[in-house]
């Protein structure tokens, strides 16, 4: 429990810092165009789908679908020796997006991981600044 | 566009001295494989005015190889990198600033393995990374499961093991390959371990250390050289995404642009190309392509490579040196598709030479899905 943390951490950008502060809170926040009405992941001022300026925050429900996955029997990166095996995963939110997340769930084979299982945000506290949305079994 | 067909050739190839295990630099393995590429076309350093590379920069190279080049391109996309170039290349020379391009690749894959940390503010650092998306396994791993959703499990495991296990019989006739001397039967391959399910240790490229190069120049010099020139007739690119999460189709490529604008410039279609040549950084990777590039519909990948159709005696002739899956893959494939290409068009690849080939089709992937180059490779 007292090893330090040693995966891959993100760096908060100044387009980024709300949904990082967010997720902190155990909140999952999108952007989303005011011009087309899309939410889009990942959070950029400018929206990419119709390259407007008029873009906002809005919290996502967390809700969402398992899109595709993949369990890593071979780990990456030293951290993730531990835990292998591990789910990859896309998962498409309620609002439309597709987000690259890690499937939360005891024993992950592909009988488990059913494309379309419905599933919900959970968020692990890997860091005191850092909280990294992943999702579960709904 | 204007009309660029034909007006440029390639005229030299040759992989570094050794390729597989080397304890070399990536530099020296650039600096070997253009020393035998330029030996190969008959021509010296001092005639290379056109220096293209993607993994390094020109600047380094050009400093190590000693050359002041007129025309320059890094033009780094993945393993499709050098792919691009050629379509460059093409660009460049009708453009007149330089005449001659030398491309170079040189990658100490295996004994120099690197895991990029990128620029914090690229998507792939900030979102993907964190949560094991490192690597192309994992993520060509999530394509090809979306794949097989939508296709069907069964068939799409018969398809990447056909793709697999026809690979390496081509292998099998390769002096260089690193499988040269280990087959694979459909057991080995059902039978070996995971890697990232659904891939198979047998669905991932090799990780060797290996560099490439070849030589463009104007058809009229191409002439005057000592090699049969093989001229450049189509060639197209694109790119679609930078990480996989952003990928709006899991299961189709930018081969579905890059292809059909590289066949169309070259005048030529799908079914008058004798040699395929496919990235395969994976099996899957194999199936999309075809797809994508329009050999067969959505989804009839597996059925378009059953019984071994893509295996030496084959009918549809496909990745013929053994491939990233079984001849050599350095961390940037594409280099290795050209050198194979011109071999067999020149028909120097001995026991795994083609009947006669006239055209070849060349496609390459870069990145996570992200980015193809499409070029049309032809012989008088």
């Amino acid at each position: 429990m007292t090893q330090a943390y040693n995966k891959p951490l993100p760096t908060p950008q100044v387009e980024s810092d709300v949904y990082w502060q967010k997720a902190k809170e155990h909140e999952l926040w999108l952007r989303s165009c005011n011009s087309c009405g899309n939410a889009y992941f990942y959070p950029r001022d400018i929206s990419p789908c119709c390259f407007s300026r008029d873009t906002e925050w809005v919290q996502a429900s967390g809700k969402a679908t398992l899109y595709t996955y993949g369990i890593v029997e071979r780990a990456p990166h030293p951290g993730f020796v531990g835990d292998v095996p591990f789910v990859t995963a896309l998962v498409e939110l309620d609002e439309g997006p597709i987000m690259p997340t890690n499937i939360v769930i005891e024993n992950p084979t592909p009988e488990n991981l059913v494309i379309g299982m419905p599933l919900e945000v959970v968020f692990e506290d890997v860091t005191d600044e850092i909280s990294l949305p992943k999702f579960k079994p709904a | 566009m204007a009309d660029l067909s034909k007006s440029v050739a390639i005229v030299g190839v040759a992989e570094s001295d050794e390729i597989g295990r080397v304890e070399k630099s990536n530099l020296q393995l650039h600096a070997e494989s253009a020393y035998n590429a330029l030996e190969d076309a008959g021509l010296s350093m001092k005639d290379v005015n056109g220096l293209m590379t993607a993994g390094t920069s020109t600047i380094n190279l050009g400093e190590y190889l000693g050359i002041n080049p007129t025309y320059t391109d890094t033009t780094a996309v993945g393993g499709s990198s050098f792919i691009i170039h050629i379509a460059h290349a093409v660009a460049a020379i009708n453009a007149g600033y330089c005449d001659t391009v030398l491309v170079t690749h040189g990658e100490a894959g295996r004994s120099a393995r690197s895991r990029a940390g990128g620029n914090a503010s690229d998507a792939g650092p900030q979102y993907e990374s964190p949560y094991g998306f490192i690597g192309a396994p994992i993520n060509y791993a999530m394509a090809a499961r979306r794949y097989m959703h939508m296709y069907g499990e069964r068939r799409v495991r018969q398809g990447m093991a056909e793709v697999a296990v026809a690979t390496r019989k081509w292998a099998n006739l390769n002096p260089k390959a690193y499988f040269k001397d280990t087959p694979m039967s459909f057991d080995d391959y059902h039978n070996s371990r995971w890697i990232s399910w659904p891939f198979h240790l047998p669905d991932c490229c090799l990780v060797t250390d290996a560099g490439g190069a070849y030589v463009v120049t104007t058809a009229e010099k191409a002439r005057d050289l000592p090699k049969k020139p093989v001229y450049v007739l189509g060639a197209a690119e694109g790119h679609s995404h930078g990480v996989l999460s952003q990928m709006k189709n899991l299961t189709r490529t930018w081969a579905r642009y890059s292809g059909p604008a590289a066949l169309q410039m070259a005048g030529v279609t799908h079914d008058d190309i004798d040699l395929a040549m496919i990235y395969d950084s994976f099996t899957y990777t194999v199936l999309a392509t075809l797809e994508s590039l329009g050999y067969c519909e959505p989804g009839e990948g597996p059925d378009f490579v059953a019984n071994q159709r893509t295996a030496p005696g084959g009918d549809f002739a496909m990745n013929t040196s053994g491939g990233g899956l079984s001849y050599t893959h350095s961390g940037m494939y594409g280099m290795f598709l050209v050198l194979e290409a011109v071999r067999q068009l020149r028909g120097e690849t001995g026991e795994r030479q083609l009947d006669d080939p006239k055209l070849c089709l060349i496609n390459g992937t870069g990145g996570s899905l992200s980015s193809t180059g499409t070029v049309v490779l032809g012989i008088d």
